[in-house]
């Protein structure tokens, strides 16, 4: 008794719940501030977006003349390129996840791995461009198609989609897995039926999510030598393209003002995908919300 | 070959011994590592009758039931060395898979641990990985299995509803139905009653004294009075050694061993 100081521990107490509120006030400004520059720049894109948004501009192919110009090839191309990237990356992701977390031994190299690979995701996109150009452009001598663009795209975004399935399969309970093997199942039939299938939501949450950053990459598709004035839709795996952003990002190095309204309603697409594509994630997280 | 080894542990077992042994367990021994974990077990368990193992925690109850059903191997630094000999098979014999062990050596888990499923496919999933398509099969080892586990009356107009929506108590029958409906011939039972209202566990000791006509049990409790209550024979586990094992009512009446005495006198443990 007696070894703490009742009066300075009053005394103490005014300049500590000063701190508090202080620490409060500094996270609802730096809240603020991300807010009110996300405010400024939806606010800057719809009052120059809107005006040129129309079916039209939609359904119409690239031109010179900003009155016919429209995003038609580009949104195809978007949608070429993920119906590529988004089933390579899935198979591909969700296999490594399942390999690295459910067989493979915890040991020097996978730890080597697993390191790599979590470094990887934060490798430049650019990187994977001209790893792409190699491989899939001149050495597979895929050219600069649809395939090739889709395949760097699944390169790019494989390690975000491998760490995110890792994770969702981390947090599948031992509990019932120790259920499934203790009934006689194989290791792949718990897999199959018990861990796969609790594991999915998170796994879908993060796919989603990483072919949403693929919809918005520029600089690896640049690289591998898309076009950025393409007057047809592709038709094949083997089709030139373009895409969303390179068409946006040629439209903004143009000097005429008009460009750039278009550039502006362009956006206001590209946002709108990114948005239904996010909105899909959240709905799948809550919807199938495991409670363990 | 494997019956000989049976005969020789039925004539040199101990005088009280007149039952037919389901398992027989010969200088088992089992480290963690360096952790010498269970240390020459030697006894062997009766073949429909509800057998308790009891001991302090840590002293390897539940090391020694996972080591039935080769659970244990689960952890990756444990070695072992002895035999386990079910019904004249060593469980440890590599052409003795351990999936056709688990299918015959239920195990009921120490937290109810359902499937995120609703409760038919809880129930329908052992006899759907054995390969049991048919939906008329399914129904009936499913309503059969639900009645075993005393929950059929709880939850047949929700069959389809997910599990986790049960209670506790509930989820935990749920599970025993679970292990009943592969048809094991053994069931085991590790502290099932640990996570549950006294009203749950004793429901659940209830259906042991049932499942007992049908299977043989080996419980693993920390509680006494439930081994005194439910079992026919204990064992006393101490330090990864069995101290006494003999039939329930001479363990808890007149134990023979000083540290038997101690522990269920409450001395220790």
């Amino acid at each position: 008794m007696g070894l703490i100081n009742k009066e300075s521990v009053k005394k103490k107490m005014g300049s500590r719940i000063a701190a508090n509120g202080f620490a409060k006030f500094l996270f609802i400004l730096a809240t603020c501030f991300s807010l009110l520059v996300l405010g400024v720049l939806i606010y800057r894109i719809l009052t120059e977006g809107l005006p040129y948004l129309s079916l039209d501009f939609i359904t119409n192919f690239a031109s010179r003349m900003p009155e016919r110009a429209g995003i038609w090839a580009a949104l195809l191309g978007t949608i070429w390129i993920m119906a590529v990237t988004a089933p390579v990356s899935f198979i591909l992701g969700v296999g490594t996840a399942i390999y690295l977390e459910e067989y493979a031994k915890k040991n020097a190299f996978t730890k080597f791995v697993q390191i790599n690979i979590s470094n990887l995701a934060g490798v430049p996109s650019i990187v994977f461009g001209l790893l792409g150009l190699t491989i899939f452009v001149r050495l597979a001598g895929l050219g600069s198609s649809v395939l090739a663009g889709g395949l760097t795209m699944s390169l790019l975004i494989l390690p975000v989609i491998v760490v995110a399935s890792q994770e969702a399969i981390r947090t599948v309970p031992r509990e019932i897995r120790e259920a499934s093997f203790g009934m006689g199942a194989t290791k792949w039939q718990t897999i199959r039926r018990i861990v796969f299938p609790a594991a999915l939501p998170g796994i879908l949450t993060g796919t989603i999510l990483a072919l949403s950053r693929a919809v918005g990459e520029t600089a690896p598709l640049l690289v591998l030598g898309a076009l950025a004035y393409v007057a047809f839709v592709p038709e094949n795996l083997f089709s030139q393209f373009t895409v969303l952003p390179i068409q946006l990002y040629n439209w903004t190095s143009r000097p005429q003002e008009e460009f750039h309204m278009l550039a502006a309603s362009g956006i206001i697409i590209l946002m709108i995908i990114l948005l239904i594509m996010n909105s899909i994630a959240v709905f799948i997280r809550n919807k199938f919300h495991k409670r363990f | 070959m494997d019956i000989t080894i049976n005969k020789q542990l039925v004539q040199k077992g101990e005088k009280d011994q007149d039952f037919t042994p389901v398992f027989n367990i010969n200088n088992l021994n089992l480290w963690y590592g360096q952790d010498h974990a269970l240390k020459d077990i030697k006894f062997d368990i009766p073949e429909k009758q509800v057998t308790a193992i009891i001991g302090p925690s840590g002293c390897g109850k539940s090391t020694f039931i996972k080591t039935l059903n080769r659970m244990v191997e689960m952890v990756p630094i444990v070695r072992m060395s002895g035999e386990i000999v079910y019904r004249d098979k060593n469980i440890f014999d590599p052409k003795y898979g351990v999936e056709e062990l688990r299918t015959q050596v239920g195990m009921v888990f120490q937290k109810p641990n359902p499937f995120p499923k609703s409760i038919y496919d809880n129930v329908a999933y052992g006899p759907r990985i054995h390969g049991i398509k048919n939906k008329k099969v399914l129904d009936e080892v499913v309503e059969k299995s639900l009645r075993g586990a005393a929950i059929w009356d709880e939850v047949k107009d929700r069959l389809n509803e997910n599990a986790y929506g049960l209670s506790g108590g509930q989820q935990q029958r749920l599970c025993i139905a679970r292990c009943l409906a592969i048809e094991p011939d053994v069931i085991l039972m590790d502290e099932p009653t640990s996570a549950l209202d006294p009203i749950s566990t004793l429901k659940v000791e209830e259906l042991v004294q049932e499942l007992k006509k049908d299977y043989s049990i080996v419980i693993v409790t920390h509680n006494m009075q439930q081994a005194a209550r439910i079992s026919d024979r204990t064992a006393f586990f101490l330090n990864g050694e069995v101290v006494e094992y003999t039939d329930t009512s001479t363990l808890f009446s007149n134990p023979s061993d000083k540290r038997t005495e101690d522990y269920i006198t409450g001395r220790f443990g």
